[in-house]
């Protein structure tokens, strides 16, 4: 992999790292308002991004630097098999048309930073409140290391990871520095650096995707070439096809749908939307969104081009990095290293920030420091915001990659089981507080011991996200396996807990909280966006 | 309260689900389409088809709003 720093890509991209770092820097300027001290103008940018700054922001934390290098590298192993993140976002946005704009209207009503705010307001109780951030967190902790494992990616394969007889130092240097960089951004301009940098980011991101499904199939002999080439080396292996075979199909069906459900219950993703101005905004982003799955999709047959163009690597993550180098004359190589790297650093800002709103919001206020101002949140939740980032650093420099993507497979699982009490609270009162405490714990136990049980060729616990599906004997998602567990068992123990009159606690929403919008002449809006959280 | 517009949201919204997870209705190579097999094709199409019945889904959830806001107001004069 390293034969010598490629030169020319190298400048290109630090030319693009240091732009982004300027920018991010200056946004603290950007759309500044009065009180800079509350949580609400350095975790939600004031709650005011338009449409178009919204959509960016929502795509450049969705579609991260690793969803860039892991989807086309499943594809370069397996083929059809990776594909599911096409459907999979394909039926995010017709769910999140149907529950967000409630979660906005709700939040926007009570001065919500998180989803754990929302879930202790309607059900009154701390305890799932906190099972909700707790998961929240650790779910996003291993996805921030992933980031870093992307940028790692596109180092190495400009020759600037160093090889292996390298001192670590000077191995991971270039990392330090784009971490530390990062990380003095967002402590100083809060959610407006990353929502600026998106700009740069997807804007890079697009130019690539268009020119490399142009130019590189022209290179290798058009499609029917590349799929030819791919369906041999398929054969020839005996594992993976152009098309899932009829076992799979399940297999497939259940992960397009359990990772749609779990999308929005990451925390990154609600602090994205939460920042967006209306309730509108919302619902007009839900149409727009999906040029991004067109994007993914486009990516996607990338991994068939790495096939097709001969890329030989063993780790897969690598693949893509490797066909850029490749196909690309070397500043181009470097424009496309240079979107994949800021890919990292947009969404691993944005979650950051949200872990350190959930830990402030959810865990310092509500269990050390009851009575905190909206200047000492905002203090807190910098600190832990630079906290998280160290600690994703640590995991990444200190442990095996694959003990980050293991991790984030698990978080992936532990995410869904938030949905029940997020969406279900969004729409009904029915289900019983210990209820959902239960269902939650439940189907966290079932995903974590079913997905330790799973082995690959590689390894032998979290080789993978899917296995047999008790009583239906089809293999499927782990994770929507145990959702279904989780909704089941919150089910039972709701007519358990009002059967024998268990306290239901107090909800402090109303019905009309869920509709409400900021532009709506008929709706009394009784707190202006951007002093909504520090009157709470 | 259904409506014969809030019926038409709901499919809207619906279909790309069944569309999707009927993964046998599309797990197949032919036809091609500029060499990419159907497969691929098909549920890159679905991006698009699923964007225009979001849109169809927003522009008559929009209507409904005016239409039941428009009633409240003229009932409560």
């Amino acid at each position: 992999m390293n034969d010598g720093v490629n030169g020319v890509a190298l400048a290109v991209f630090i030319f693009f790292f240091l732009l982004v770092t300027a920018m991010g820097f200056m946004a603290a300027r950007w759309r500044k308002a009065e009180n800079e001290h509350s949580l609400d103008e350095w975790g939600l940018g004031g709650r005011s991004f338009g449409t178009w700054v919204t959509w960016f922001l929502l795509g450049g934390d969705l579609y991260t630097a690793y969803t860039f290098v892991a989807v086309p590298a499943a594809i370069y192993a397996a083929g059809a098999a990776g594909f599911f993140a096409v459907p999979y976002t394909i039926l995010v946005y017709p769910l999140i048309f149907t529950f967000l704009p409630r979660l906005w209207s709700v939040s926007h009503k009570h001065g919500y930073v998180t989803t754990s705010d929302f879930v202790r307001g309607r059900f009154g109780s701390k305890g799932l409140s906190l099972a909700v951030a707790v998961t929240g967190i650790l779910a996003t902790m291993p996805y921030i290391a992933l980031q870093l494992v992307g940028i790692q990616a596109v180092l190495d394969v400009m020759g600037v990871g160093g090889g292996e007889d390298t001192n670590w130092f000077v191995k991971d240097l270039p990392l330090l520095i784009a971490f530390g960089v990062l990380a003095a951004y967002t402590y100083s301009s809060g959610l407006r650096a990353p929502a600026l940098i998106a700009f740069v980011k997807d804007t890079l991101i697009y130019i690539v995707i268009a020119v490399a499904i142009i130019y590189i199939p022209i290179k290798l002999g058009g499609f029917d070439e590349i799929f030819a080439s791919a369906n041999d080396k398929f054969t020839e292996a005996g594992a993976g096809g152009l098309v899932p075979a009829g076992t799979s199909q399940w297999t497939y069906a259940t992960l397009a749908l359990g990772s749609a459900l779990a999308l929005f219950m990451y925390p990154h993703s609600i602090t994205a939307t939460l920042s967006s101005r209306s309730r509108e905004v919302i619902r007009r982003n839900t149409t727009i969104l999906p040029l991004y799955s067109l994007m993914l999709g486009l990516l996607a047959l990338l991994g068939f081009m790495a096939i097709a163009a001969g890329v030989k690597v063993s780790n897969g993550q690598l693949a893509i990095p490797q066909l850029f180098e490749n196909m690309f004359p070397d500043w181009f190589a470097g424009v496309a290293f240079a979107a994949i790297g800021i890919g990292a650093l947009v969404p691993a800002a944005i979650m950051s920030i949200a872990a350190a709103n959930l830990f402030t919001r959810n865990i310092y206020k509500d269990f050390i420091k009851p009575d905190a101002t909206p200047a000492q949140e905002t203090k807190v939740s910098k600190l832990v915001s630079l906290l998280v980032k160290v600690g994703a650093l640590a995991f990444v420099l200190t442990m095996d990659k694959t003990v980050a993507i293991n991790f984030q497979l698990l978080g992936g699982i532990w995410i869904l089981q938030t949905f029940p009490a997020l969406v279900g609270g969004l729409f009904t009162r029915w289900f019983h507080r210990w209820a959902l405490i239960g269902g939650w714990a439940v189907g966290m136990v079932y995903g974590t011991a079913a997905a330790y049980g799973v082995a690959s060729p590689t390894q032998k616990h979290f080789g993978g996200s899917s296995k047999e599906i008790p009583g239906i004997g089809e293999i499927g998602y782990i994770g929507l396996t145990a959702f279904v567990l989780n909704v089941l068992v919150t089910v039972v123990l709701t007519f358990v807990f009002r059967a024998v009159k268990a306290p239901e606690g107090i909800d402090e929403t109303k019905p009309q909280d869920y509709t409400a919008d900021a532009g709506d002449p008929g709706v009394q809006v009784e707190l202006p966006p951007a002093t909504a959280g520090s009157a709470h | 309260m259904v409506t014969p517009m809030r019926v038409v949201i709901a499919l809207c919204l619906v279909a790309p689900f069944v569309a999707m997870l009927w993964v046998g209705s599309y797990a197949k190579t032919d036809p091609l389409f500029i060499g990419i097999p159907f497969f691929y094709w098909y549920q890159m199409l679905w991006v698009l088809v699923s964007t225009v019945l979001t849109m169809i889904a927003y522009k008559l959830w929009q209507r409904d709003q005016r239409a039941r806001s428009a009633a409240k107001g003229g009932a409560s004069q």
